[in-house]
């Protein structure tokens, strides 16, 4: 039995029900609705406030984060007034203003193994909105072996990507991905960057299928992965199959429950840049300003990209692209005492482990990047 | 000549270079074609054993290579291969 919708939601949703296709039956299965945002970032900020405006009935938000100043460029559903605040609170505040009729629930947690069958249980549906792969991974397999439906869409740079996985007919996100690629390879977007309106198109199109999805209407994206390039703005979509060897929805799984993410990805579940390769191979910025003074000479070795220097650079210092790093260790002498750099030590972390496998003894991460530099040795210099 | 369209994270490890177009018959002659101008892709899109790394998918249209013949999927010069990257920012 659906829910019997107010003179006011009337008014409110007018352009809805005058979609044959919605309709009041359309909008009154939005309002017995229950979704999942994980993530209210980027992807999370246009899901969020659709799905809210659109009127889906229940909402669940999970975030372990503060609004910091670097999202306000593509997290739009969070303002300047909220730094610092949490992004669930920040978000609901947000969604109730654009509409109080539903209901909205937050987490303020990271979701893992422990807590994701009780946070997701009195939802249908699931949106991956997250920013890392370990919680990839673990909101496909939780879609799985709960039969929930996931809302998927990823972004790097001007590339986003879109599915429905998890629907008993479709594939599922390990069909197409059985495992991750190697930690370092595919940079996140606090390393990488990202296009500021790009998770708004992508985030968009998930709250479109999750609309249809909700509604019954149309051809959502199982079974197929939009691809979406804003350089060339063009969009395609490929088939994908499902695969009888899928080790969670193949013909013969071999997870049969949620299992340790970040052990199996081999990277944390959270894309912040806080690169620290140990006690051992950690050299702080006021440490690595004292040994300057006593050794001017000291090599610094900048892992960062070349368009990276323009925006803040330390005096002296060699440019070593991460790529290139492993090609060019003959430039470097494993007797010299090296310090690596980059923008907040997560990219030296994977040079200081290239030079390690390669036998170099003498070398040190600048923890916390040429950020923890400009924070603490030279306020000259801008933070990025 | 075929064209070999490189996903952005893998652009650094091809020049910056988007697309590629390469000689071949079959998918995996372009491939090697790649690895052999740009040496650095290799350990990107093959393990030790030659085998293409479990996180790389290539397309040809619409369709996996996999659904079809794999790496020994013939091509024509006007095809164009697509490696689908596994990308995880949100």
């Amino acid at each position: 039995m659906l829910p019997e919708l107010s003179h006011k939601e009337i008014h409110r949703y007018s352009r809805h029900l005058l979609i044959p296709d919605v309709g009041l039956e359309g909008q009154k299965k939005l309002k017995a609705a229950s979704v999942l945002i994980v993530g209210t970032g980027g992807l999370g900020s246009p899901v969020a406030l659709y799905l809210a405006a659109a009127g889906v009935g229940r909402i669940g938000l999970v975030d372990y984060d503060v609004v910091d100043f670097s999202n306000l460029q593509r997290q739009v559903i969070h303002g300047e007034s909220r730094l610092g605040d949490l992004k669930v609170e920040s978000a609901r505040e947000r969604m109730l203003d654009l509409n109080p009729e539903i209901q909205i629930d937050v987490y303020n947690e990271v979701i893992n193994s422990e807590n994701a069958f009780r946070i997701a249980d009195p939802y249908e549906i699931i949106v991956d909105g997250t920013d890392n792969f370990p919680t990839r991974y673990l909101i496909n397999d939780l879609c799985v072996l709960t039969g929930k439906t996931n809302v998927y869409g990823s972004i790097f740079r001007f590339d986003g990507q879109a599915s429905v996985f998890g629907a008993e007919e479709g594939p599922c996100y390990r069909c197409l991905f059985p495992e991750p690629p190697p930690p370092g390879l595919v940079p996140s977007c606090a390393e990488g960057g990202v296009l500021g309106v790009l998770p708004g198109t992508i985030g968009s199109i998930q709250a479109t299928e999750t609309l249809k999805i909700i509604l019954g209407i149309g051809e959502p994206l199982i079974g197929r992965l939009l691809l979406y390039d804003a350089l060339d703005l063009s969009f395609q979509t490929v088939k994908l199959h499902k695969n009888p060897e899928c080790k969670v929805c193949g013909e013969h799984p071999e997870i049969t429950g949620l299992i340790d993410y970040e052990a199996f990805c081999g990277m944390p579940a959270h894309d912040h840049d806080e690169g620290s390769a140990g006690e051992e191979w950690d050299i702080t910025a006021l440490q690595l300003s004292s040994r300057l003074k006593e050794n001017p000479g000291l090599r610094l070795i900048d892992v960062r990209e070349p368009h990276e220097r323009e925006i803040s650079n330390l005096d002296g210092s060699e440019l070593f692209p991460l790529g290139q790093f492993a090609a060019r260790l003959n430039e470097l002498d494993s007797a010299e005492e090296l310090v690596i750099f980059c923008k907040a030590g997560t990219r030296s972390t994977r040079a200081l482990e290239i030079l390690a496998s390669a036998g170099f003894k003498k070398m040190k991460n600048l923890k916390g990047g040429i950020n923890s530099w400009a924070i603490d040795v030279d306020p000259n210099l801008p933070i990025y | 000549m075929p064209t070999l369209k490189i996903p952005t994270p893998l652009r650094p490890y091809a020049e910056g270079h988007s697309t590629l177009n390469l000689p071949g018959q079959v998918v995996e002659e372009v491939l090697e074609g790649a690895v052999a101008t740009y040496p650095l892709l290799k350990k990107h899109l093959f393990n030790d054993e030659g085998k293409l790394r479990p996180y790389v998918n290539i397309f040809l249209g619409e369709d996996n290579v996999n659904q079809l013949a794999g790496l020994k999927t013939l091509l024509s010069d006007a095809d164009t291969l697509l490696i689908i990257p596994s990308i995880a920012g949100g």
